[in-house]
């Protein structure tokens, strides 16, 4: 080849390599340079040099970035596929490309080839198959051949011992997503002919947004296959081929799959997604007197976390502060799930609740775990549809009411914490019924359970001022 | 009700939108994956991308690659998904690349558990993987910092072009808090650096490698002055009751919010206890501390590790006064009462 011939896809003068270098840090006979000039070619003859990104892996191509004038991306080891989903996902007109040796994609790097191919993501791989690591001296890849000597298998591959080559074409093509791959050979003129061609192919599917194109190309490394340049070439031909063998595995006209990512909403709209609800109009904002540590205990399904959300909803919204902490920690086993909810004027610092002023307790396990915590003093609300026993502390307030009952009165057993967090609501005042009914409406999603749940409030209200006001 | 009951972990993903981000890659793990539940919802759902990665190695080299394409992304993850990170954090370091990673801290070492820890202190703060590099690290200790920092996060990352981490743990991740979201949606600007996959930077190159000695050399002693930059100009923190303080309180995290209560505990009790609780861990309020030694009589640093930020502490006051060690590990949390109680012992002797 004569010097101006070179591609434009490549760069006139190596400057990245040194001032004024012209040649590639390649070995005679490696195959790496005959890859690059096919690509460059493509890039070139399809006018894709602005929209190319090039990303080198990590392997005896490290520097491909010297030579290809396009943008560049250096990946490590294994990752160029990931680095290129990156950067197509960012830049959906780019024209990815991700170019990996036998230890980059098949070794270290097989995780992430086969989850980009199964997404069929939009980029092009050259995949240069010499079946040894080139950069680091010549060991075993994943590609090379049973009885090949490396630099780690000195007395020859042993299939019983490190297994037998890899051919990633054979598996790619078990995949759905793919809609090119192919395996061409670098060992003769004719072959770089054909070779050229799928380069092109995998390209030009690019600019078609076809999706995830692979070209497996078997190349030498006289270097390390300790040949002379023509040796190799013919050991390729003759000992590569027949395992790894050429021809196209797939060819698609169409991708088989397709996505493409909505517009960007504006800013405004993003703003909306995430706006607060508008004002209340409360009827009061009863002053709360002392914080509240408040802690709702039942088993899962009971609706204990979804009333401790909507107890804090409800201090927000009479302006106080709130927070809500769901059972976290050694006492979630046993089947019973807990909320503490704090409520304060102030800040709160620890939004663990370990000794709560008011406990409400919808079954037995969670007032088993939970009465002995509750400070003197304190009020315990015990739901008497679920638990026949008493509360064995005589230091703390207690109410009992058929919590579950009075919910299934509503028509919705599930309501039994939102009549638990009225009562809680109508004996210490912290917050407002009004406040209760008000921001059921915000916090249940399915329009229909609405009216239930405020007729909980409502008839758990009832209970509490006829059955349990003044009760010790 | 312009504040909003919201949870942390969802926080994150709100401050991020709100703050420009573009691109969320990640890989689920308690106590994190709300993160990504909620970013699969958000970011698909308003024209952004979220992608669940095959794993968190091709994860942090999806940031990368959306990194070195001028997207603002992020990822969340916790302790065992943070290491297998490590390598891509160290190759954003090397190529200057900006990026946010949020750590909901679990218990370890291995797999240990989900419950809460604040043991990968160590591993973000002072970096993680190979070379030498350093991270942004900021630690909220409510939902509205979950917010906030996140919503800052991609614009100091870009300024710095360095990875910020958000290091929280199990226990702000799951709180619910009243939040006021920003008012303002950020976006990216155009950088001058970044592979846009057009004309105009087509010359760029994202890499880390640089084969001379001379030239890494100059390379790592740039990063070096940038650290240093940081230092100077991003460290933050928040004190309580410092102004007649005779101990000192220092915690992040949930810790901080304990602290806070046992602040104010000992007060009520006649001890003059005070809080320090660094904003940002790296850069850490090295000065700050060393003032405040030679006002208080002791340091106790609450952390339910064992012990990794005290060791900077340390390092800040010198050794001037007694630094005091209140560990927990393995998902326990300190009550308000154990700290205050353990507190009341030391702070009095
Ligand atoms: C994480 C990691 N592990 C190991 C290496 C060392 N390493 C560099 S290149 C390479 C093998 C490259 O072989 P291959 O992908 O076949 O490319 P070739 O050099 O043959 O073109 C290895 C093991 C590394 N850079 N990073
Ligand atoms: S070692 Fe092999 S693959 Fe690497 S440049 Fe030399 S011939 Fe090419």
């Amino acid at each position: 080849m004569v010097k101006h011939a070179k591609p434009r896809a490549f760069y006139d003068e190596f400057f990245r390599r040194g001032p004024g270098e012209k040649n590639t840090t390649y070995c005679p006979g490696c195959g790496h340079g005959n890859a690059h000039k096919l690509i460059a070619e493509a890039i070139t003859e399809l006018g894709i040099q602005d929209r190319t990104v090039f990303i080198s892996p990590v392997g005896c191509s490290v520097f491909a970035y010297y030579y290809f004038d396009t943008g560049n991306v250096q990946a490590a080891h294994g990752r160029a596929p990931a680095v290129a989903t990156g950067v197509a996902r960012a830049r959906e007109d780019a024209i990815l490309i991700s170019y990996q040796g036998d230890g980059d994609l098949a070794g270290i790097g097989m995780g992430a080839i086969m989850h980009a191919a199964n997404r069929g993501e939009h980029m092009a791989v050259f995949f240069i198959n010499n079946a040894i690591y080139g950069m680091t001296g010549g060991q075993m890849a994943p590609t090379t051949l049973v009885g090949q000597r490396t630099l780690t298998t000195p007395d020859g591959r042993t299939a019983g011992r490190e297994g037998f080559p890899i051919g990633m074409c054979e598996i790619l093509d078990k995949l759905t997503a793919p809609v090119f791959i192919e395996r061409v050979s670098l060992g003769d003129p004719g072959r770089i002919i054909r070779a050229r061609r799928a380069v092109k192919k995998a390209l030009t599917n690019q600019v078609d947004r076809k999706g995830f194109s692979f070209v497996e190309i078997l190349s030498p490394c006289p270097i390390n296959w300790k040949m002379t340049p023509v040796e190799a070439r013919k050991w390729l031909i003759a000992n590569l081929e027949p395992l790894f063998p050429l021809g196209s595995f797939r060819n698609l006209e169409e991708p088989p799959a397709a996505y493409g990512y909505r517009k960007p909403v504006s800013d405004q709209e993003l703003l909306e997604i995430f706006a607060a609800e508008k004002s209340l109009n409360l009827e009061s904002r009863r002053g709360l007197v002392e914080d509240q540590y408040v802690k709702i205990a039942g088993f899962g399904g009971q609706g204990v976390m979804s009333a401790g959300v909507l107890l804090a909803n409800c201090a927000i919204a009479e302006e106080n502060n709130a927070t809500w902490l769901p059972s976290y920690g050694p006492e979630m086993r046993g089947g019973t799930a807990n909320a503490g909810v704090i409520v304060s004027r102030d800040q709160i610092g620890s939004p663990v609740v370990d000794h709560a002023n008011f406990l409400i307790a919808m079954n037995g396990p969670s007032l088993d775990s939970f009465e002995d915590s509750v400070v003197p003093g304190g009020t315990i609300l015990v739901n008497t549809s679920l638990i026949d026993r008493k509360v064995r502390r005589s230091d703390v307030k207690v109410l009992y009411a058929p919590l579950t009952e009075i919910a299934a009165q509503a028509g919705l057993t599930a309501a039994a914490t939102v009549a638990a967090l009225t009562m809680y609501a109508a004996e210490t005042g912290a917050v407002s019924l009004d406040t209760i009914k008000k921001v059921i409406p915000l916090s249940i999603k399915k329009k229909s359970l609405i009216d239930v749940n405020i007729k909980a409030v409502d008839l758990a209200a009832e209970y509490h001022a006829n059955n349990l006001r003044g009760q010790i | 009700m312009d504040r909003q009951l919201i949870k942390g972990n969802e926080a994150v993903v709100f401050g991020a939108l709100l703050g420009g981000a573009t691109h969320f890659f990640g890989y689920p793990i308690t106590p994190a994956s709300e993160i990504a539940h909620a970013a699969a919802q958000y970011f698909n759902g308003t024209g952004r991308c979220f992608l669940q990665a095959e794993d968190e190695v091709n994860a942090i080299n999806m940031i990368y690659g959306a990194a070195s394409a001028g997207a603002r992304v992020m990822t969340g993850s916790s302790g065992p998904g943070i290491a297998l990170m490590a390598e891509g954090v160290s190759y954003l370091a090397g190529a200057e690349l900006p990026a946010v990673i949020v750590d909901v801290q679990r218990a370890g070492p291995g797999l240990g558990n989900i419950w809460a820890e604040q043991s990968d202190y160590n591993m973000v703060v002072k970096g993680g993987g190979h070379g030498n590099y350093r991270n942004i690290v900021l630690a909220p200790f409510s939902a509205q910092e979950m917010c906030d920092f996140t919503y800052r996060a991609f614009e100091i990352a870009e300024k710095y072009r360095m990875t910020v981490f958000i290091l929280t743990d199990a226990y702000i991740g799951q709180i619910m808090e009243p939040v006021l979201l920003p008012r303002e949606v950020r976006h990216a600007p155009r950088h001058d650096w970044a592979v846009y996959a057009d004309r105009e930077s087509r010359g760029n190159l994202v890499t880390s490698i640089l084969m001379s000695t001379e030239l890494l050399s100059e390379h790592n002693w740039k990063l070096q002055e940038k650290y240093k930059k940081v230092e100077a100009e991003l460290v933050e923190w928040e004190e309580y009751e410092t102004g007649d303080a005779e101990y000192l309180f220092s915690a992040f995290g949930i810790c901080a919010r304990i602290c806070l209560s046992a602040v104010h505990e000992l007060r009520n009790k006649g001890i003059k206890a005070g809080l320090l609780r660094p904003k940002t861990l790296f850069p850490f309020p090295e000065k700050r501390f060393r003032e405040l030694a030679k006002q208080v009589k002791s340091v106790v640093v609450v952390e339910m590790n064992n012990g990794q930020m005290a060791r900077d502490v340390e390092h800040a006051v010198r050794c001037s006064i007694p630094v005091l060690r209140y560990n927990w590990m393995g998902g326990m949390v300190p009550s308000t009462q154990e700290v205050t109680e353990r507190a009341q012992k030391d702070m009095r002797g």
